[in-house]
């Protein structure tokens, strides 16, 4: 049995976390004083030391992509949060903002110390009002108090940092593309290298990091390496917010050590399933990541664990899919969304989402044909690594998963004349 | 032009706030969609002419972003999450019933500029499905009936609290006010945020919802409109 640990969320149960003097009295801004007593380099040698993989999807190491900054160049260096949490079923983030926003702002002022940067941007979605509220209310009360700006604690650190609101796209999310929007441009991604380390905003070295992440390190120099290493696994380091939602009784974020069985995610925190239904499927970090079954329960949940069992731990938002969910239905709800956000720029993932949007739509409605499957993997094999970022390769997942796990279903759908579940189970009525 | 001589002051700041101005151009398509309700050819013309960007530039960037809008936005903006996790529990129809009842299609506003309702992707907030907006503040999991009932309140001007209240989220009462604040300059003015209406809502002109107070002259107090 995994226990669940209060690290990121030990603030969650106190209502008024998010004001600075309650924050501060629960040992916010406590890593202040810790990291402005180091050198900035030895801040990065110590994210390199603890393992802390990036949060927001890829799970690079953070350290190291910290490392990758140029020096030297006569510009400045940038860091910038991305807060643009959108890929379906994810919801950490914005809950993080919500019940504790200054633990962001503390990992911003600490990280930035690190890299040498002087002038930090979050950029969070535009869609999310009160988390965007909360953030807002608490990088002004750090301004009041001298947490952000000149001279931070006596330490003679500047910091300026800039909320900055995105206004709809998916694909904002990608790092390049973050960048580009935030530079007032269409949000679409650009071919790497270079990287962003070397040519990020304004050309001038960036590094692009998840709000998760961030928010993890104040607690590393806080506790220090062994602490953070004494939970999770040796190349998956750590505590981990996992999202749960679906068909289970208990929706939510939940924190966990890295490598805790997807079984104890699943039907021990998130209450198991609604209505004692039987699990048909489930993705580990999202709708970019391949699909799971009830077989890969045991899976440990860390980037090597998923892996193993043939999917992604992506953002650890676990989607969870009861027997009564028609699988090609799932797939034209997620096509939908990458269809409708690819952001056009390449021609397989523009082209060939739309195409598959269209085949899993006349599957549902009755009118596929024998062949479908077979295009349908074909598009993914068309899409799949021939676009400059991963959400084409995303797009391709709940698909490719399917039709390994489910075909027999596809089939059903062509011979059976359309959908062979009712209604009511393709959209399983409200509460 | 768009934006008044007293905003137009809010949107060099904005400007300086930055490294370099061009990335102000977000936040001033925000800033004129609080002004006008839609980004609109002349707010176009007024952003490329602050940000020395060709027309063509701050076009081809404002039809990028699903939140800048082309014809005028109503006082409210109700947006429903199509997803799966909420589509698992009923968003779907939850939007029909909705543009149902406003007699409009999706994305549509109704006669009297209230209502904007449209259905959008995933809202980071999967736990709370079906998940519902109204000025980009949540209303979870609500049934069809609720939302049907959330939806009359709104087009009384009533704003009842979101999900959150308790724990301090505040539904913005317009969406000029809303795209003030999103544009990044804090509480929007008076003019901005959001008042009861100066007249029942049907059958007036769609962007005097939004405007009507700014004819008014300062608005009264009434708090935050809930």
């Amino acid at each position: 049995m995994t226990e669940q640990v209060k690290v990121l969320t030990s603030r969650w149960g106190d209502n008024r976390a998010h004001e600075l003097d309650r924050f501060s009295k629960l040992d916010g801004y406590a890593s202040l004083d810790a990291a402005f007593a180091k050198v900035p380099e030895d801040l990065v040698q110590l994210i390199k030391d603890s393992g802390l993989r990036g949060r927001g999807g890829a799970g690079f190491p953070t350290g190291m992509k910290w490392g990758f900054l140029a020096k030297g160049t006569g510009k400045p260096t940038y860091l910038v949060v991305n807060a643009d949490e959108s890929e379906p079923g994810t919801f950490k983030d914005m809950e993080l903002l919500e019940r504790d926003p200054h633990a962001l702002v503390e990992g911003v002022i600490v990280s930035a110390y690190a890299i040498g940067c002087r002038t930090a941007f979050i950029y969070l979605r535009g869609e999310c009002g009160w988390p965007g509220r909360r953030l807002q209310a608490a990088i002004d009360a750090a301004y009041d108090r001298g947490l952000l700006g000149r001279d931070i604690k006596g330490s003679g650190f500047d910091l300026d940092l800039v909320l900055h609101r995105g206004a709809g796209a998916y694909i904002c999310g990608e790092e390049t593309a973050l960048l580009s929007s935030l530079e007032g441009q269409r949000g679409q991604p650009k071919l790497r290298p270079p990287f962003p380390a070397v040519e990020g905003l304004y050309r001038a070295p960036t590094t692009v990091n998840n709000v998760e992440t961030i928010a993890t390190v104040p607690w590393i120099i806080r506790k220090g390496v062994d602490w953070f290493r004494s939970m999770g696994s040796e190349k998956s380091p750590g505590p981990k917010l996992f999202s749960v939602s679906g068909d289970v009784n208990n929706p939510g974020n939940f924190e966990f050590p890295l490598g805790v069985p997807a079984r104890e995610v699943i039907m021990g925190a998130a209450g198991g399933m609604l209505d004692g239904k039987a699990l048909k499927a489930w993705t580990p970090g999202g709708s970019s990541t391949p699909m799971l079954t009830g077989d890969h329960l045991d899976t440990p949940m860390d980037f090597e664990g998923i892996q193993a069992a043939g999917s992604l731990l992506g953002t650890a938002a676990v989607m969870v899919l009861s027997e009564d969910v028609c699988v090609v239905r799932a797939c034209l709800n997620f096509t939908e969304f990458y269809a409708h956000e690819s952001c056009g720029k390449c021609t397989p993932c523009r082209e060939g989402t739309d195409w598959m949007r269209k085949i899993l739509g006349r599957l549902e409605t009755g009118q596929g044909r024998p062949d479908d499957m077979d295009i349908l993997a074909d598009i993914c094999d068309s899409i799949f690594g021939r676009s400059f970022c991963a959400l084409g390769d995303g797009a391709t997942s709940p698909i490719v998963s399917a039709l390994k796990f489910f075909r027999d279903e596809f089939n059903e759908h062509v011979s059976g004349g359309g959908c062979p579940f009712p209604g009511a189970r393709v959209t399983v009525a409200a509460h | 032009m768009p934006l008044s001589d007293q905003t137009l002051t809010r949107a060099e700041e904005l400007i300086a706030r930055y490294p370099q101005p061009r990335s102000a151009l977000l936040p001033i398509l925000f800033l004129l969609q609080a002004e006008d309700g839609y980004v609109s050819p002349a707010g176009v013309a007024q952003a490329a002419q602050l940000l020395g960007l060709t027309k063509a530039e701050v076009g081809a960037v404002a039809t990028f972003y699903t939140m800048f809008r082309r014809r005028p936005v109503g006082k409210y903006l109700i947006s429903v999450c199509k997803t799966l996790p909420c589509q698992l529990r009923g968003s779907r129809e939850i939007a029909a019933a909705v543009a149902e009842r406003l007699e409009v299609p999706l994305g549509g506003t109704d006669a009297g500029g209230m209502v904007t309702v449209e259905e959008v992707e995933c809202l980071a907030a999967c736990d709370g499905a079906p998940v519902v907006q109204v000025n980009t503040e949540n209303y979870e999991r609500l049934t069809t009936e609720e939302a049907l009932a959330l939806l009359e309140a709104l087009l009384r001007d009533e704003v009842p609290p979101p999900t959150f209240a308790a724990d301090g989220s505040v539904t913005e009462p317009s969406t000029a006010g809303l795209h003030w604040r999103l544009a990044g300059l804090g509480d929007p003015p008076a003019a901005f945020a959001g008042t009861a209406p100066t007249q029942p809502p049907g059958g007036q002109d769609p962007e005097a919802a939004h405007k009507a107070p700014q004819d008014q002259g300062p608005a009264p107090e009434q708090g935050d409109g809930r």
